[in-house]
């Protein structure tokens, strides 16, 4: 998709509109395994470019979910608490995390597009 | 040496094996200053004979409780436990097992440590438990922790009829975690009010039943008025006999229970190995420390068990654990696990009778000694005389005439000359008439 | 595809087991809760005559829910569950930094007697001068072996020393006057170490590992600066190897006013050999359940004292054990020579149970078996090096110290990871190697044999070790994927474990409504 852009922490964004979703890519799910929590940001929470918005957890890892831009959350994923294994099944739709109204737009400047995430997933081994 | 196996031939043949010409070239990493030549200085190769005798020895100079009337309490508690406690806890395959990380050759740890968080939350009345912590002090400051973290407050409320070691091990990580904490006076005559204290900083009320001076109370009230501020009630129990007759924490409303297991299936062992006891609500589990066992499945669809929800843990989360917390109480755990298990309903609640009617009846007559009272209207096992004069000079008597007649409060409370002339005196199943009426004598000759 | 569902799919049906569920030996054992029979007890007691009670109303009302057995049935429950777990008793346990050696029977008989265990920590002092002389003998033999002049001996495990160590570093930064706040922990450490520091208010700064696997002083250097307060240090390291710049790195972060503190959970390769002193730290935790053989219990007990240099003495934490011409006393409170100290970090002394048995075992080997059992241990590790360096691959080239590294590029395009081999070794007997620590390298395999185990054991495991090797390089990535096969339980759905918690039993619901 055209909207979606990467992180090198592996978190993909997807703008639409003022507001953008974000997730985690196929690559961090494989990763981390079968993920079986999940903590989200509160709605109306400020989260910053960069800094922790997330914590998703497996059975044997847990990782941060970096912030790609700074922003409001606006929404949250709730099917992820009863439902954690969407996260693996389909990581960057039904497995989206949360959603920012965009503070600013030209922090979307410095993320990878598609070709250029997978390339340095290609050379992560 | 016996526990040694290899032989020099052995040896011989693996450092060929490996291409090194003595077991000191594989130390060749160390600086040669620090490698030491020759032994350390201390004594060489004992057998069991001699070992036996130098630790018997030194064994000998103790007076143990069984050697004497004993009445001491205070945290700790003289209780009975059943011979096949310690028989099935030596076990090889309990006693010399790891942590269960291997599941599948590790089931008889972790459907014990199941059981074992089961009758944890069902004699505390609370939803879940953990498998254990270090002891009830250590327990009791990471239930504050706890409330800290949930709460995001920094302010803790600590009793005056909370144990001073329980405190005191609160503030030692509250002067390291940077957290506060208003730690009241002792309470000897239980008249404290803590619900007008309670603020919006306040992350936690942290109350002890029976309390420190042996009283019994019913916390449901501070409960609530501990939510209505936001705030968390911590309920500590020291003895856990007392949760066979009286109202367990849950019910009144605790949010965090931090107990000592240790009058269940362990000896008193001069103050440790203990077990602390560590009990929440569900939705609490997630920043609840310490390690849990869970119920699962395997590939053959036969129910078993595993570690679970390790990603609070040290081990996968380093600096961003609940707590850095490694082991639990394991074995003492399992010997708590099994003299319930013996007990049941009826043998628990049964001996928590007991405990109560001996200590009923010790306050009764102790009472009618001339200048002797008993401070309590309530207690379970434990109750708190005031005497015409310090209490710790008479304790060294009475433990000259072979009298262990309780703990001086002075012992836990030095800086307060108010309390000097306190002392407490618990009773459980294991006290006799003739150690009653020893005590009533050589404390009533003491005083005179 | 998931690993779960990987497993999932690869088993095969055994069809091996009798009609009740049992596999000979292998008994299936229900739940204490569910074999409740109201009323019944394992243990006789005389009901008490019926009185008044004294407890202000705050009685029981509710049944607590606990199920009563005979002696009998509690006795055969608990060893059908022993029987289904692995221990040091029935084979190696290879773990790597757990030290898992023998546990001797007479340190058992000895913590048994009345005049240890049969004391209540606040007795008169005056009554428990064999107590108290047993744990300063102890620390005694800490601080001879370690060459250290303090020991703490309260904490209750390795992670209670460590906390206790960080404590002493803040405290006496605190009096120095001094605000420094960063930690330097080498990215191999135990996850214990940067927990630890965070619960005492740090912040934790990674060092990298060299291409020789230990801590790179250059890159060290370049961090420290003045707020820097400590370095946290594993010697030997968790890749099993003597970090042999240690000298170097104690000048480093002394010259940077930091302290040094070091993890001593791998005490095993160098008791008796080397003093820790010597090397330059300030203070180190010991694990008695590790390098002096007080029994892993499934989980726990442990002890964790903590030696210390002078400069940290002061702060150690109470109570502290005094030894003067009247005998021995508890300073309990933080006054005279005690004023510094840190409060306490648990209720009572100290873990005495398991200081008995510690100093049973020390008093039985003496320096000179002190000194054997470091050598056996390194020899041990470096033969497993050398026999298996073969077919698997080792981290790092020799020698080693008391365990050894090894990662997953053996089973490079094989389709079998480091857990499946792992899990395959169990059906061959063995208690699997630690896997996936540390993280320096990938797919780790550490191996702790001991100096308790025979030649005959470790050749054992290393015709096993070098069988599955070969049979993961024979393309038969399923078999492991299957296994285990031949233990209590096969592999356990975790993932469900953690998604969906229970953490305890709960009467069926249509019991609950008849109860309520």
């Amino acid at each position: 998709m055209s909207t979606m852009k990467f992180t090198r922490d592996h978190e993909w964004i997807r703008v639409e509109g003022d507001a953008a979703v974000i997730g985690i890519t196929d690559y961090a799910q494989t990763q981390l395994g079968d993920v079986v929590y999940v903590e989200l940001p509160e709605l109306g929470r400020r989260v910053e470019k960069g800094k922790e918005a997330a914590v998703v957890e497996s059975v044997k890892a847990a990782s941060e979910v970096y912030a790609p831009i700074s922003g409001e959350v606006i929404a949250v994923n709730d099917a992820l608490t009863g439902e954690p294994g969407r996260i693996n099944s389909d990581p960057q739709g039904e497995g989206w995390f949360f959603k920012l109204r965009i503070a600013d737009s030209k922090e979307l400047g410095d993320l990878l597009d598609e070709a250029a995430y997978a390339a340095f997933v290609g050379d992560l081994h | 040496m016996r526990y040694l196996p290899l032989t020099e031939t052995d040896r011989r043949a693996m450092l060929e094996a490996i291409g090194a010409e003595s077991v000191d070239a594989l130390f060749r990493d160390v600086p040669r200053a620090a490698y030491l030549k020759s032994p350390v200085d201390l004594p060489r190769v004992q057998g069991e004979i001699e070992v036996e005798r130098a630790l018997q020895r030194m064994a000998a100079k103790n007076l143990s409780a069984g050697a004497a009337a004993s009445f001491l309490g205070a945290g700790v508690y003289r209780h009975h436990i059943p011979a096949s406690v310690d028989h099935l806890i030596q076990r090889g395959e309990f006693l010399t097992s790891y942590t269960p990380y291997q599941p599948e050759i590790a089931q008889g740890t972790l459907q014990a440590l199941f059981e074992f968080q089961t009758q944890v939350a069902l004699i505390t009345g609370m939803e879940v438990a953990n498998a254990s912590m270090y002891d009830g002090a250590s327990a009791a400051a990471e239930a504050v922790l706890m409330a800290n973290r949930l709460t995001r407050r920094h302010k803790a409320i600590l009793a005056g009829d909370l144990h001073p070691h329980y405190r005191e091990v609160a503030q030692t990580h509250a002067r390291f975690a940077g957290f506060a904490i208003d730690a009241r006076d002792p309470d000897p005559r239980a008249g404290e009010d803590l619900a007008p204290l309670i603020d919006s900083e306040t992350s936690c009320v942290v109350v002890q039943n029976p309390g420190f001076f042996g009283h019994v109370r019913d916390f449901a009230a501070l409960a609530e008025a501990c939510h209505r501020k936001g705030a968390l009630l911590v309920v500590v129990v020291t003895e856990a006999v007392s949760l066979g007759l009286v109202k367990p924490p849950g019910e009144m409303g605790a949010d965090i229970v931090a107990a000592e297991g240790q009058s269940l299936g362990n000896a008193l062992n001069f103050g440790g190995p203990h077990v602390g006891l560590f009990a929440t609500r569900e939705k609490f589990v997630r920043q609840m420390p310490g390690r849990l066992a869970g119920e699962t499945v395997d590939v053959e669809g036969r129910r078993g068990w595993v570690l679970t929800l390790s990603t609070r843990e040290q081990h996968i989360r380093r600096e961003k654990a609940t707590s850095n917390i490694c082991t639990n109480a394991g074995l003492c755990a399992l010997a708590f696990t099994i003299h319930l298990a013996l007990l049941g309903e009826a043998g628990f609640t049964r001996l928590a009778r007991i405990n109560h009617a001996k200590a009923v009846e010790l306050a009764d007559r102790l009472a009618a000694l001339s200048g002797v009272s008993v401070v309590n209207d309530t207690f379970f096992n434990e109750f708190t005389l005031r005497l015409p004069c310090p209490a710790a000079a008479v304790v060294e008597r009475l433990a000259a005439r072979g009298v262990l007649a309780g703990v001086p409060a002075s012992r836990l409370h030095p800086g307060r000359k108010d309390l000097a002339d306190l002392l407490l005196v618990a009773a459980t199943e294991l006290t006799t008439e003739d150690d009653m009426t020893l005590l009533t004598t050589t404390l009533g000759e003491a005083l005179s | 595809m998931s690993e779960w569902s990987k497993a999932l799919g690869t088993f095969e049906r055994e069809g091996d087991k009798a009609s009740g569920g049992n596999r000979g030996l292998q008994i299936e054992e229900p739940l204490l809760f569910e074999q409740n029979k109201p009323g019944r007890s394992g243990v006789d007691l005389p009901e008490p005559p019926a009185t008044a009670d004294r407890l202000g109303g705050a009685r029981r009302a509710a049944p607590i829910g606990l199920p009563g057995l005979s002696e009998p049935q509690v006795v055969r429950h608990f060893t059908r569950l022993s029987q289904k777990n692995y221990a040091i008793d029935t084979g190696l346990y290879p773990l790597g930094s757990c030290t898992m050696k023998h546990n001797p029977r007479l340190n058992e008989k000895l913590a048994r007697l009345p005049g240890f265990a049969d004391l209540h920590p606040l007795q008169p002092v005056s009554t428990v001068q064999g107590a108290l002389e047993l744990i300063d003998t102890l620390a005694h033999w800490l601080k001879r072996l370690t060459g250290m002049p303090a020991v703490a001996m309260s904490p209750a495990a390795g992670a209670h020393g460590e906390l206790c160590g960080m404590m002493c570093i803040r405290a006496a930064l605190d009096a120095r006057g001094e605000q420094r706040n960063r930690v330097l922990v080498p990215e191999s450490a135990h996850g214990t170490n940067p927990a630890t520091a965070a619960e005492c208010g740090f912040t934790i700064d990674p060092i990298p590992a060299n291409e020789r696997g230990r801590v790179d002083l250059a890159a060290l250097k370049a961090k420290l600066g003045p707020d820097v307060a400590a370095i946290m240090l594993t010697n030997p390291n968790t890749c099993g190897l003597f970090e042999d710049e240690i000298v170097a790195i104690g000048e480093a972060v002394h010259q940077a006013g930091a302290y040094f503190y070091c993890d001593g959970a791998n005490f095993n390769a160098i008791v008796g050999r080397v003093r820790p002193a010597d090397l330059g730290i300030d203070c180190m935790h010991i694990n008695l359940h590790k390098t002096f053989s007080t029994p892993h219990g499934g989980g726990g007990p442990g002890a964790g004292p903590l030696v210390l240099a002078a400069s940290l003495a002061p702060f150690a934490p109470l109570p502290w054990i005094v030894h003067d011409t009247k005998g021995f006393r508890l300073v309990e409170q933080a006054e005279g020579a005690a004023a510094q100290a840190l409060g306490r970090l648990k209720g009572n002394h100290g873990q005495m149970g398991m200081f008995v048995r510690a100093l049973a075992y020390m008093m039985s080997h003496g320096a000179d078996g002190l000194r054997q059992v470091s050598g056996d241990a390194v020899l041990n590790a470096n033969y497993l090096l050398a026999r298996l360096a073969g077919e698997l691959t080792p981290s790092f080239p020799g020698p080693t110290m008391h365990e050894v590294l090894f990662d997953d590029r053996f089973l490079d395009g094989t389709g079998v990871t480091t857990l499946d081999f792992a899990k395959a070794l169990i059906d061959e007997g063995y208690h699997p190697m630690t896997m996936y620590f540390p993280l320096v390298v990938h797919g780790a395999l550490l191996m702790e044999p001991t100096e308790t185990e025979s030649r005959a054991s470790l050749d054992g495991f290393v015709a096993a070790v070098k069988r599955l090797a070969q049979h993961a390089r024979s393309g038969d990535a399923a078999f492991f994927h299957a296994a285990p096969r031949l233990t209590p339980r096969r592999r356990l759905d975790e993932t469900a474990a953690a998604r969906k918690p229970v953490l305890r039993w709960r009467p069926a619901p249509a019991t609950r409504e008849a109860a309520e």
